[in-house]
């Protein structure tokens, strides 16, 4: 049985995180909990809009309405790492060799392994930032497509365009996918080597959380009362095949997935607060957490595979432990 | 959880650069009036408040991707609001000020047409900065100037001061010609009261009707009220006594150049549902682009209850208001504010959906 430790915080979880073992709740009032021998706090933004895990330092970004990205590392240790002015950071990245990317309306921001700064304007908001996963490339959802620039070197930028505003998105965890979230209820996606298009469309709702499976061989999505995974074996993606849906609920929608890192399996968070974990190859399901105060807004897996952190839009947050 | 008791109410605040918008905004983020207000603003510029609720955003327009030229939304907007509604105790409503330029089309089709901003805000009114000396000019080289006061619920004619009354009536009537059922506040330096531009509760099919004596009164010249700075008249009746307003000579409309929106005023009697509803839903599709506004009032045969629709551009929406009263006329009234509107097309259609 899983067992649920609730953590009852006051405001919007924008985002989870475990850094060490230690689990972590970002707030949208800037506030970051965790759970380390006891319930502690340390302050970040002043109006936290955006995070991002960084993996590779082992620490959160998150940017927000204070024009600062803020990092957050072990302890609670908390330090601004860049800054953009009086406008709004509504977008963080983190790439590899310790890059990271910020956005304010039309500019994006790099910081390069080594601390050089290079921004890129675009014609439109630059609404979402992911770095592929190897080289140093960064890809900016924007309206009618995405950009991809190379922060390192002086080479031209692709663009990948598709009309409609792109607002979200990420690489395949191969680099050989990119796919954004759209204000429209679909995704979208390119295939890199030859830039194929790939429409995800049938949604109810916008798609506000993705998640790549193991190995990338799926990518979980919310905006249906299903959690709606495509599958990604394949060297064309998903074209011409149907989606899983798992842990379909007549009368809820699913706001957060997350899957598992080492199995495929997916945690699917819905509207009302409840948590299921539902495995991609029998459709199976288990009951995480029953509906709580609001909307599941952020989740994630531990390393060690076993716990689940959770953020809602009330501030019921929590940590559920699965080998038990 | 209930929706409608937790929406923030936005105001929209549009006008030409120079038309006094930062004075009024001034005002309304200096003034006690018991309310905080989250602004949303294009450029910082000349605002000399310090406020963390003040947020710097890009016009973001966003066409949608269903074929429909005039479904556009704010794309910058969406992304704010969902920022400013994660706090939502920070503030009790939103103002969203637009550049000089700016079609107020999708900054209002954006509190009707995204989910996330709709279920979590409702829009209040749209209110219009106009300066009454250049307002001539203005119609004269844009069609955004037009289109705001097409749009507005409110439009606060500034500047007054530094034009003759002749000029002041002039502009009146053309700003009437445009829009006739937006109320009309004459000011100096944008010192309107601000109860007559804040939470007036426009879009809301409920209240906005009984709240305006002026709607639906585009045929009714003597209605025509005009506001000045120190009317204190109670708006919730049609009681239009005692009030000194030279507002009796509106009768004949001066001829007025550079004007492309028009209103069209539709009544008649009781109304066929089956009719009606198939034929406004093709007007909406088929002239949506030329609609600005819409508004009406439907009484429907056998219907114990007043029905009360709006619309903006292509998107339309109708709920039942309240019952019809004693003795209340029952009959249907429509009012279209759009441009190149076919109205002798318009009334034999309507007119041919009565029961």
């Amino acid at each position: 049985m899983p067992t649920v430790a609730p953590l009852d915080l006051d405001g919007h979880c924008v985002a989870t995180a475990f850094i060490g073992e230690v689990p972590y709740f970002a707030l949208a009032d800037g506030s970051v909990h965790r759970l380390d021998h006891g319930h502690k706090t340390s302050q970040a933004n002043d109006g936290l809009l955006c995070a991002f895990y960084d993996a590779g330092s082992d620490r959160l970004l998150t940017g927000g309405e204070d024009g600062k990205v803020f990092s957050i590392g072990a302890g609670g240790e908390t330090a601004v790492v860049a800054e953009a002015g009086r406008k709004w950071i509504t977008s963080v990245a983190a790439g590899p060799q310790g890059a990271l990317a910020y956005a304010a309306g039309r500019s994006a921001w790099v910081v390069l392994p080594g601390g050089k700064v290079k921004e890129f304007q675009h014609p439109r908001t630059a609404e979402g930032l992911a770095f592929a996963p190897k080289g140093l490339r960064l890809g900016v959802a924007r309206y009618n497509g995405a950009t991809l620039h190379f922060p390192a070197t002086e080479s031209k930028p692709v663009e990948l365009e598709w009309a409609g505003a792109h607002t979200g998105i990420i690489f395949s965890p191969d680099g050989n996918f990119v796919v954004t979230t759209m204000q429209e209820n679909a995704l979208h996606g390119w295939k890199l080597a030859d830039g194929k298009h790939m429409r995800m469309t049938g949604y109810p709702a916008k798609v506000k959380s993705l998640s790549w499976s193991v190995k990338g061989k799926w990518l979980a999505s919310s905006g249906a009362p299903a959690a709606i995974v495509w599958p990604f074996q394949s060297k064309d993606g998903p074209m011409g095949k149907a989606p899983l849906e798992l842990g379909t609920r007549g009368n809820s929608m699913v706001t957060c997935v997350a899957c598992h890192p080492t199995e495929e399996i997916v945690a699917i968070g819905y509207n009302d607060g409840m948590v299921l974990a539902a495995r991609l190859a029998d459709a199976k399901e288990v009951l995480l957490r029953r509906p709580g105060k609001g909307a599941i807004t952020a989740m994630t897996w531990d390393r060690s595979d076993r716990r689940l952190a959770f953020g809602s839009e009330a501030g019921d947050c929590g940590v559920i432990d699965i080998s038990a | 959880m209930s929706e409608t008791q937790n929406q923030i109410p936005v105001t929209v605040l549009t006008g030409y650069l120079g038309a006094g918008k930062t004075t009024l905004l001034n005002r309304i983020l200096s003034e006690s009036h018991g309310k905080r207000y989250a602004v949303i603003v294009n450029e910082f510029g000349e605002i000399g408040i310090d406020n963390d609720l003040i947020v710097e955003s890009d016009e973001e327009i966003y066409e949608m991707n269903n074929g429909c030229v005039c479904c556009t939304v704010r794309g910058d907007l969406i992304r704010t609001v969902e920022g400013l509604m994660r706090r939502p105790g920070r503030f009790d409503a939103i103002l969203v000020e637009t550049t000089g330029l700016a079609d107020p089309a999708p900054v209002a089709q954006t509190f009707f047409m995204d989910e996330d901003v709709r279920s979590k805000t409702r829009l209040d009114a749209v209110v219009a900065l106009v300066d009454a000396k250049h307002l001539p000019l203005r119609l004269k080289d844009s069609k955004e100037a037009e289109d705001q006061i097409a749009f507005a619920d409110a439009v606060v004619l500034n500047k007054s001061d530094l034009v003759s009354p002749e000029e002041l009536r002039e502009v009146e009537a053309t700003i009437r010609a445009i829009n006739p059922g937006a109320r009309i506040h004459r000011t100096t330096r944008a010192g309107v009261d601000l109860r007559e531009v804040l939470d007036r509760g426009a879009f809301d099919l409920k209240r906005a009707i009984d709240n305006d004596p002026h709607f639906l009164d585009a045929d009714e010249h003597d209605h025509d009220h005009v506001c000045g700075p120190d009317c204190d008249h109670d708006h919730h009746h049609h009681d239009h006594h005692g009030h000194n307003h030279d507002h009796h000579d509106h009768g004949a409309v001066s001829p007025i150049h550079d004007i492309t929106v028009r209103s069209v005023s539709l009544r008649g009697g009781e109304m066929d549902p089956k009719r009606f509803f198939p034929w406004i839903e093709k007007i909406s599709q088929m002239e949506g682009p030329n609609i600005l506004r819409l508004k009406g009032i439907i009484a429907f045969k056998e219907d114990p209850e007043r029905y009360v629709l709006q619309g903006v551009h292509m998107i339309m929406e109708g709920d039942h208001q309240r019952a019809w009263r004693e003795g209340e006329k029952r009959e249907s009234r429509l009012v279209f504010i759009g441009r190149e509107l076919d109205e002798e097309r318009l009334r034999k259609t309507f007119e041919a959906c009565q029961a």
